[in-house]
């Protein structure tokens, strides 16, 4: 091959990449809003729920028009569960200018993003749960679920009142999450009398529960309160059937979570708690969206599911409430906002977003009875 | 392409290379660790003196428990160690993918099932016979020799990487979500039934499991110990070139060697799934774990990883119930460090032979 040649091939070779960045001009009646989530991992089944969830919004905002005439297009990112990772992502996903980012779920994740987000002053959509997140001063985090500030004192109440608690045995991971929701119960506890006799943490991704369940075994309370991930939760729900724990094992979503309730099998029943999203819940709009993911994705969803799947109506909401797909501008606009599913019927149950960006709505009571997530009472929005 | 009898040559070699590597002088450094590991054991005691957890006022019923679970866990620890030890002896081998061995059979059983529709005890056997072909045979001929031809080092390196493959091919074709895994046992309690502290349950899975995994090696040991192709097995191990001048078939000796190592990590994969569940993460702890306890028992001796395997299972009951979960991982690191620096040839190792 001649120099000429070679360098018409390189030429050559050099135009069809360059094709893609030529392209855009039909991508320009498109959004694409960035997905930093948990794709494999300890939390795989979080991300890959607030994903399908996204997803499915995303093609019913498009199916009817997307927003303001744009399309949506979600790009995904693998976090890997991995804090460092997730902040690589963001760094690269706020380059291109979003006007919103959904996730990261992983509290720990969130935790080291958003900062990010609130300089570039675009609007965070997460799925973390930890208390301190909405305490950091950031502007631009929007919750999709309750905090921990706002679910434990639920909990706590329903300890003292619902399960006439007077001792408890408290298990948590030992990640953000679980230590922001050890430290939130601890306080609730405290001042509604209710002794905590064993302090028990398990690691992030722990596959042997046996020492663990010994422990609770021997602290001899009343009941224990398990607020740890989906996986180590189904794993912990196995091995306390198979020790003989009978002790009434109260917790939140991720313990009650339908994936838990598929993975624990028999194991699961019994459990009870306070959730805040469920597809159990008695609610025609989340019964569709939970048949309708069943159908497009063969799994049931999650609580992250439909974190996921209110991700992109709030975008919506505040981007048409405001007439322009501007990141500022959204997240300003969420701050202060109510969304009703009579006029947004994607946000499926109504929800209100303070200034801080913490979430208020109704939620539930549940147990686990036959393999199924049972509501056994609603409790109402925090501020009516 | 090398004959067979070269490349087991070349095995012999490069063992023989690696044999004579010996540790520097570590008589300054045993020190030194030992004297921070003296005081990192004496931190972590006087904080859990200071503030001990009302589990120290436990029962024995809860030490016996423990026990009982370490044992479980442990002898399916030995069965991944056990593997270990024979590619090590046979081929010098050291597979750093030996756990993602343990967590792939597992993803066998649940695609026999799932696309195949077999019932689960038929789709257990598929897993074996799948594991041995592929785990065994196939690692052997498309990975193990050629590159050893090459030196240990290049083979270390490329289990490494076969160990990545696995676990994102796993986590591609299949999921990256927990799989619930069926048992081989009856969801009953043996103990004393009696609920809440104080009572002694066990189930009929954790027994099942220690019982199973210790027949498992027991067979492999009296195989290896009283049958023709055991003993030639272990002629190959010792030294290959007597074996082949008494006709000992050593190429095919240490193909069984691999088939038996794919045997056991489904075994492992088999018993260790209903507690973990099947992920494609699972293989890394479990990796880390049975190369521990090898090492722990001694490399150069099955009874040794066997001996490692119960170890590791218990201590890291233990650590995890009277210390923290939060050091259970530490513990048998810890316990590696110590062997590697007191006794390089592992608890039942060999001093003459080679130290890893």
């Amino acid at each position: 091959m001649s120099y000429r040649t070679a360098l018409a091939t390189v030429a050559l070779a050099a135009f069809w990449l360059a094709v893609p960045v030529v392209g855009p001009v039909v991508a320009q009646d498109t959004i694409k809003i960035p997905g930093i989530l948990e794709l494999s991992g300890a939390g795989a089944i979080s991300g890959t729920n607030f994903r399908d969830g996204a997803l499915m919004a995303i093609e019913d905002i498009n199916a009817k028009g997307g927003i303001l005439g744009k399309k949506l297009v979600l790009e995904t990112v693998d976090t890997a569960s991995d804090p460092g990772k997730a902040r690589a992502a963001m760094q690269r996903a706020l380059d291109d200018k979003p006007v919103a980012v959904f996730g990261p779920v992983f509290s720990g994740s969130v935790s080291a993003t958003l900062q990010m987000t609130n300089e570039a002053q675009v609007p965070q959509i997460i799925g973390g749960e930890a208390a301190p997140l909405t305490a950091q001063g950031s502007k631009f985090i929007f919750r999709t679920s309750f905090g921990q500030n706002v679910s434990m004192p639920k909990i706590a109440n329903y300890l003292r009142d619902g399960a006439k608690v007077k001792t408890l045995a408290v298990v948590y991971v030992n990640n953000d999450f679980g230590k922001g929701g050890r430290n939130a119960i601890m306080k609730e506890l405290e001042s509604r009398g209710i002794k905590a006799v064993a302090d028990i943490s398990i690691e992030s991704g722990q596959a042997d529960f046996a020492a663990d369940v010994v422990k609770v075994k021997a602290a001899n309370a009343d009941a224990v309160f398990v607020y740890i991930n989906e996986e180590e939760s189904a794993r912990f729900l196995i091995e306390a059937k198979k020790q003989g724990l009978d002790k009434p094992l109260i917790g939140e979503t991720t313990l009650l979570g339908q994936k838990v309730i598929d993975l624990a099998k028999d194991a699961a029943n019994g459990v009870k708690g306070h959730v805040g999203l469920t597809i159990d819940a008695p609610s025609p709009a989340i019964a569709d969206f939970a048949k309708r993911f069943e159908a497009k994705f063969k799994y049931k969803p999650d609580h992250n599911g439909i974190k996921g799947y209110i991700a992109p109506f709030m975008v919506k909401a505040a981007a048409e409430k405001v007439g322009k797909l501007d990141a500022k501008a959204i997240g300003d606009a969420l701050h202060g906002m109510t969304i009703t599913p009579d006029k947004e019927p994607g946000i499926l149950i109504e929800a209100t977003w303070d200034d801080t960006g913490e979430i208020d709505r109704i939620s539930y009571l549940a147990e686990v009875k036959d393999g199924k997530q049972i509501i056994t009472a609603t409790l109402p929005k925090l501020k009516p | 392409m090398a004959a067979p009898a070269a490349i087991h040559d070349n095995y012999r070699r490069l063992a023989h290379r690696f044999g004579r590597m010996h540790l520097p002088s570590m008589r300054s450094p045993v020190r030194h660790a030992l004297s921070w590991m003296a005081a990192f054991a004496a931190m972590t005691m006087g904080k859990v003196l200071a503030n001990p957890p009302h589990f120290w006022t436990g029962s024995m019923t809860d030490f016996l428990q423990l026990i009982i679970a370490g044992l479980a866990t442990g002898a399916i620890y030995a069965l991944a160690a056990v593997g270990f030890t024979l590619l090590w002896q046979t081929s010098q081998t050291i597979n750093f993918a030996q756990g993602e061995f343990v967590m792939l059979p597992a993803f066998f059983a649940l695609a026999a099932m799932k696309f195949l529709g077999l019932p689960f005890p038929l789709a257990a056997v598929v897993a074996v016979l799948a594991s041995m072909l592929i785990l065994g045979a196939v690692f052997k001929f498309a990975i193990v020799d050629p590159l050893l031809k090459q030196g240990t080092l290049p083979l270390v390196i490329s289990t490494i990487g076969l160990a990545i493959l696995l676990r994102e091919g796993v986590k591609e074709f299949y999921s990256a979500e927990a799989q619930r895994f069926p048992s081989f046992f009856p969801d009953i309690n043996l103990g004393t039934g009696a609920k809440g502290a104080g009572g002694f349950n066990v189930s009929a899975d954790q027994i099942g499991v220690l019982v199973v995994a210790t027949a498992t090696i027991l067979l492999l040991s009296w195989f290896l110990a009283s049958t023709k192709t055991g003993r030639k097995m272990q002629a190959t191990a010792q030294n290959p070139t007597v074996a082949r001048i008494l006709g000992v078939n050593v190429e095919r000796m240490v193909l069984y060697t691999f088939l038996i190592n794919g045997a056991l990590a489904a075994m492992a994969s088999l018993l260790i799934s209903p507690i973990y569940l099947a992920k494609f993460s699972s293989g890394e702890t479990l990796g880390l774990v049975a190369f521990v306890a090898a090492i722990v028992g001694g490399f150069n001796q099955v009874r040794g990883a066997i001996v490692g395997g119960f170890l590791v299972g218990i201590i890291d009951n233990l650590v995890a119930a009277y210390v923290s979960s939060t050091y259970r991982q530490a513990v048998p690191l810890a316990l590696l460090v110590l062997i590697i620096l007191l006794r390089p040839q592992g608890l039942l190792g060999r001093a003459e032979e080679r130290a890893v």
